[in-house]
């Protein structure tokens, strides 16, 4: 697994896809194209140039709510993103991140406390988020058995393609 | 111990006897949807798996958000769709002049039913509920996994019963109880879960209307929103479906993590303030608020019975002069009618621009755009900032009644004050 380690990128509740990225460019599908919109409404045009591989968003409730656009966490994902930690996710972006292998921890203290620029390092096997700037250590429980496939798996795609759907608890 | 109708469902597509609320099931899906957003993605992952073979007579094509194409990217990605359908031999496509909004015209055509499991590239994809169906929207690659697969992964979720009693006031529509609803609910309380919609204001709620509430289960963060079967249902359902179909019913016993319990019978029209679709209040108590546009259509409320309400309005008065109203019937089957029944007419004279069938105006996307400081009231289900344009454009929800009266008054109002 990748390692994810990086600075954090701070936003509120409700953060919707319409935020995350405008309907106006859903006339594209490239990962890159997309990530140039990325969070425009609120942090401006480019804002993915700022964001280093390994990077972290971190949010409060509801994150990534309203529709279903997948351009959403593609975006996130291309711009270098390695995980979204929120208070709590809006159940399509949430299936929509771990199908396209972008992990997303809920974590309501974690969210609360992390504070826009800190350092952290996730240890997404062990349950750990370790905050470099605060100090502190927060551990979540182990991921359900189908975001943990998904994962490995790199995504659904991969995942459908040398598991088969079968081979879930049916 | 008895179960939901959301539970029976999931069951019987999972080939288990019962679900729980947690379970992980693999289910069978009876009917997919994907729309000139979504579709593309799906498109690309597919071209990508040698021999890919897909379940071409379960899904349907539409692309209907940026048509008739705003542009040369939207043309390609209709094109994409147009190519691929020919080439898997996709049943369902549908060519601009035959298409429309994806949620209005798939119930129309008789394409989702009772009983069935429909997932949807389009977080709209709820609205089917309102026919008795489970039905969620999902992203592109859930709907790729799908169409090779025939099935799709889905923790089972908890239910919210909801349960409504009172005879509605007069411009009291299924609109204003979900915008009711969705400020009791919050936008946390439901995610996850799914929402049933009962009780005696229910059962006499035409189609339509409860289309209109199924609609917007997803602005609570629900997973579906679900109707029970009736009367009303199989009117509706018997003469447009094209395969058989199935009546669930949720058990007297069922569980259900949480009952709210409305008396609507004074309950006025609503109107959700930005940027939220929970933001609603009663029209009477928002004060002084000038308009620049209003926008009648969508997945919502652009039903021919909302367009019939709106002319009820607007007969014979005209458009406020610093307003623009656009109306844009959903569908060509809802185009016609309201063209052979008159309605049409009555838009015009009142000076509106009636537009083609699409998603456009809603989403920010084409014909209806706001500039910075422009206020517009429409229809549809998301008033999120910029979603109809400008960062600083602000978007007001309502019924078609409220939306066609306030075109008049060039603000918001109640509608008695423009009769």
């Amino acid at each position: 697994m990748d390692k994810m380690q990086g600075k954090v990128w701070k936003f509120g509740d409700n953060i919707d896809t319409d935020l995350i990225i405008p309907a106006r460019y859903l006339n594209m599908t490239d990962p890159e194209e997309l990530a140039a919109h990325l969070f425009e409404p609120v942090r401006g045009e480019n804002f993915d140039d700022l964001i280093n591989s390994g990077d972290v968003i971190v949010g409060g409730d509801n994150f990534g709510c309203g529709s279903s656009r997948e351009h959403a966490p593609i975006a996130v994902k291309a711009s270098g993103v390695s995980c979204v930690i929120a208070k709590t996710f809006a159940r399509i972006f949430y299936r929509n991140s771990f199908n396209i292998g972008l992990p997303l921890i809920i974590h309501s203290q974690a969210a609360e406390e992390i504070k826009e620029g800190d350092t952290l390092e996730i240890i997404l096997e062990e349950g750990k988020i370790l905050d470099r700037s605060s100090g502190k250590e927060y551990s979540f429980p182990s991921l359900e058995d189908m975001m943990i496939k998904l994962i490995e798996s790199k995504g659904l795609i991969p995942y459908i393609l040398n598991e088969g759907y079968d081979n879930g608890e049916k | 111990m008895g179960y939901t109708i959301t539970e029976k469902i999931l069951a019987a597509h999972a080939g288990r006897t019962e679900v729980k609320p947690g379970d992980h099931i693999v289910a069978d899906v009876d009917f997919m949807v994907a729309n000139d957003i979504t579709a593309p993605i799906t498109i690309n992952i597919i071209d990508d798996i040698k021999n890919a073979k897909i379940k071409n007579e379960q899904i349907a094509l539409v692309p209907d958000h940026f048509t008739p194409n705003k542009d040369i990217k939207s043309a390609q990605n209709v094109k994409l769709m147009r190519e691929f359908s020919k080439k898997h031999n996709v049943k369902y496509f549908f060519e601009t002049g035959r298409c429309g909004v994806e949620h209005c015209m798939l119930p129309e055509m008789g394409l989702v039913l009772p009983g069935d499991l429909v997932i949807g590239a389009d977080s709209h994809t709820c609205t089917y509920g309102a026919l008795g169906c489970f039905s969620t929207g999902v992203g592109s690659t859930d709907l790729a996994g799908t169409l090779i697969t025939g099935k799709v992964w889905l923790r089972v979720p908890e239910t919210i019963k909801l349960e409504y009693k009172g005879k509605l006031k007069k411009w009291v529509f299924g609109k204003d109880l979900i915008l009711m609803t969705l400020k009791e609910l919050g936008n946390v309380d439901a995610i996850y879960k799914a929402l049933e919609f009962t009780g005696s204001t229910i059962s006499t709620l035409s189609m339509y209307q409860r289309l209109t509430m199924s609609n917007m289960a997803v602005e609570a963060g629900a997973k579906n929103g679900i109707f029970q079967p009736d009367k009303i249902t199989e009117e509706y359902v018997k003469e447009r479906a094209r395969r058989s179909y199935k009546i669930y019913k949720s058990d007297y016993d069922a569980k259900y993590s949480d009952v709210r319990k409305f008396d609507v019978s004074k309950l006025d029209p609503q109107v959700s303030l930005p940027h939220f679709p929970s933001n609603a209040e009663s029209v009477k108590n928002i004060g002084k608020i000038e308009i620049d546009q209003v926008f009648i259509g969508s997945c919502t409320n652009g039903w021919y019975e909302d367009l019939e309400i709106a002319a009820r309005i607007l007969k014979g008065k005209k458009v406020a002069p610093a307003v623009r109203l656009i109306i844009a019937p959903p569908t060509p089957e809802i185009y016609m009618k309201a063209l052979k029944n008159g309605l049409l007419e009555i838009f015009g004279e009142a000076e509106a621009v009636i537009g083609p069938p699409t998603c456009g105006p809603c989403l920010g996307g084409h014909m209806g755009v706001l500039a910075a400081g422009e206020k517009a009231v429409a229809t549809t289900n998301r008033n999120f900032i910029g979603r109809m344009g400008h960062y600083e454009s602000e978007v007001y929800l309502s019924n078609p009644a409220v939306a066609a009266a306030s075109a008049v008054a060039g603000r918001i109002v109640h509608p008695e004050e423009v009769l």
